[in-house]
């Protein structure tokens, strides 16, 4: 009856959303009167779920699963759902969980709510709130199914310490083949991805051309950020596609979304409205971005960004 | 090779968004409805296999007579027939069941479906619609090739992209990148005039099988007003960033 948590790990180390996620899951195991069992793929050290309130880690060692597919891994989710007679599985909103989790939703016969930002309101009809619109609306949904998934939306939930300790018992599902072969990965390591990030630093057309992104890699290095960029400016071929946030790019929900020389445009803000703190630096006082965020700066770019590096790195060292 | 593209028919992304009925409905009134823009980029690409490699193109809703203008705009763009399953739309399963009945019933090799709707954003349906009829899925899908059966794509992941290799049949969840924003079409005068003539297959619905209810919608909370720093005054927005904020 155990709720059933996917805790993705990358080279054997638990990612951010993994403690987040299983924070998620001992809330609802909470309301459940029930426990919290973990899928660990390939993790070195399990014991730190713990801490998040996971009780049992389902350590799953397989070269098979070295990379992820999500067939397989869907399969070994279904496996490990049913040894644990599991009611509820809980993944995060990454770009693998969200690949896997409608093939295990028709494998386990599982109704499947994604973009999740809320515990339950009630397990019984199960309610959950999701956002839906690209962020410009919440739905309030019940799952209706006696398995039920759900995805939870990244940062929406945030790290909940508690002081259970987590047992590991090994389990090898069968793997079965997938008709989809990864032939290659091209990733970049030393770098926040945007699905991770807690603080994502933005900018936009007002900043003239590519060869001006020196400063705004700079901020994002110095706040420990991802970067990212307006539609237009992944049109133009300044920054790659995969930068390109908003309503038809990629979705941010960071804790702090930093627009620069963004207008703020009703698709570009329905993708980022789910951040925390907005903070806004762009010349024009009418730009629509300034109705939308927290803090604003009227002001110059080529001027404020480097000024602003300035103080971050003094307010850094200072309370180092 | 028969590819059938799905085609999600969704507000435009300019549309303000509210509900009415006790905020259990979207509201219609006033709002331009449009192809979901992942669908655009897949049709697109489905245009590009017709013209290239020969292939037929067939286009599907699951929805009420409501879609059929954005239905008539896919024909309009090159598609060669568009099927309407007539029922309205009430969860990614249930249309991912719907779907299933038609890829099976018209034997289609390849089904280009969107990474996610821009309404409902479950990003589900074309996993589930893979998985119900047994075929290779591949989503955050950038780039697409067919060579015979076998398929190479890319797909989009988190901080990077990966290359795979797969065969038909096969359902894709696609997005920008499988064309690019330059390659979309408008529909012109001509496919205007072709796309009425194109046949539109309403077919009944199978199953009402769904297996979540939408309760009812709420909008985000208002927000305050803009604190404004001076751009002279930055040690400010790192004091309220730090101490109000709290997000450094
Ligand atoms: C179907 C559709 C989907 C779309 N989806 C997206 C999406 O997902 N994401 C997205 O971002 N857009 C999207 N758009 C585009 C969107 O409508 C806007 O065109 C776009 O967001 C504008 O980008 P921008 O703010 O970088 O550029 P602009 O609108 O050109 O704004 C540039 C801003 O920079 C400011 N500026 C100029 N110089 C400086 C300076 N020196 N210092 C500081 N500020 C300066 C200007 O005052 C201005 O506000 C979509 C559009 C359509 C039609
Ligand atoms: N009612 C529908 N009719 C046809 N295709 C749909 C429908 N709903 C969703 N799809 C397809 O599934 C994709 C993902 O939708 P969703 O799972 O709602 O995010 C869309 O981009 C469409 O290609």
């Amino acid at each position: 009856m155990s709720v059933l948590v996917y805790t993705e790990s990358e080279n054997g180390k638990f990612k951010k959303t993994a403690f987040e996620v299983a924070s998620y899951a001992k809330a609802v195991a909470d309301q459940l009167g029930t426990t919290v069992t973990a899928v660990a793929v390939n993790a070195d050290d399990v014991s730190e779920l713990g801490k998040y309130g996971v009780d049992k880690v389902l350590k799953v060692s397989n070269a098979d699963l070295k990379t992820f597919n999500a067939k397989s891994y869907a399969s070994v989710l279904k496996q490990a759902a049913e040894n644990e007679s599991s009611k509820v599985v809980v993944v995060s909103s990454s770009a693998d969980s969200k690949y896997l989790a409608p093939l295990l939703a028709v494998n386990l016969d599982a109704g499947y709510a994604s973009n999740v930002v809320e515990v339950p309101s009630s397990t019984s009809p199960f309610t959950v709130k999701r956002t839906a619109f690209t962020n410009k609306a919440f739905n309030i949904t019940t799952i209706d199914t006696n398995v039920k998934i759900v995805g939870v939306s990244n940062n929406s939930y945030g790290l909940v310490e508690n002081s259970a300790s987590a047992t590991a018992e090994d389990f090898a599902p069968s793997v079965p083949t997938s008709g989809v072969t990864v032939e290659s990965v091209d990733k970049v390591t030393d770098k926040v991805t945007i699905a991770d990030a807690e603080i994502v630093v933005s900018a936009g057309r007002g900043l003239k051309g590519p060869e001006n992104w020196g400063m705004i890699e700079e901020l994002a290095e110095v706040l420990g950020a991802a970067t990212a960029c307006s539609k237009p400016v992944s049109d133009l071929g300044w920054r790659p596609h995969s930068e390109h946030v908003g309503q038809t790019g990629k979705p941010v929900a960071a804790n702090l979304y930093i627009a620069i020389g963004i207008s703020g445009a009703i698709q570009h803000l329905a993708g980022i409205n789910a951040s925390k703190v907005k903070v806004v630096i762009n010349t024009d006082p009418e730009a629509p971005f300034f109705k939308a965020a927290d803090y604003g700066v009227v002001g110059d770019a080529f001027e404020v960004v480097p000024a602003l590096i300035e103080k971050l790195k003094a307010f850094k060292a200072a309370n180092a | 090779m028969k590819i059938l593209v799905c085609i999600s028919h969704v507000p435009d992304t300019t549309s303000k968004i509210n509900f009415t009925d006790g905020d259990s409905k979207f509201d219609t009134n006033g709002v331009q409805f449009v192809i979901n823009p992942n669908d655009e980029f897949g049709l697109t690409r489905a245009m590009w296999f017709k013209e290239k490699q020969g292939a037929s193109v067939d286009v599907v809703n699951v929805g009420g007579p409501e879609t059929e203008p954005t239905l008539r705009k896919a024909l309009a763009i090159g598609a060669d027939t568009a099927i309407r399953v007539n029922t309205p739309a009430v969860d990614g399963y249930q249309v991912a069941k719907e779907l299933a009945k038609v890829v099976k019933d018209g034997g289609y090799d390849l089904v280009i479906a969107g990474r996610e709707s821009i309404d409902y954003n479950g990003a589900m349906v074309p996993g589930m619609l893979a998985e119900l009829v047994d075929a290779n899925f591949v989503t955050n899908c950038i780039s697409l090739e067919v060579d015979g059966t076998s398929a190479k794509a890319i797909r989009e992941i988190d901080g990077g992209k990966e290359t795979v290799s797969t065969s038909l049949p096969l359902v894709i969840g696609g997005q920008k990148g499988l064309v690019e924003e330059s390659d979309l079409r408008i529909p012109n005068m001509r496919g205007i005039m072709m796309a009425r003539k194109k046949p539109l297959n309403v077919v009944e619905a199978t199953s009402a099988e769904t297996e979540t209810s939408s309760v009812k919608f709420e909008k985000p909370a208002s927000k305050g007003a803009v604190t404004l720093v001076d751009a002279d005054n930055l040690d400010e927005l790192v004091n309220l960033l730090h101490n109000e904020a709290k997000v450094i």
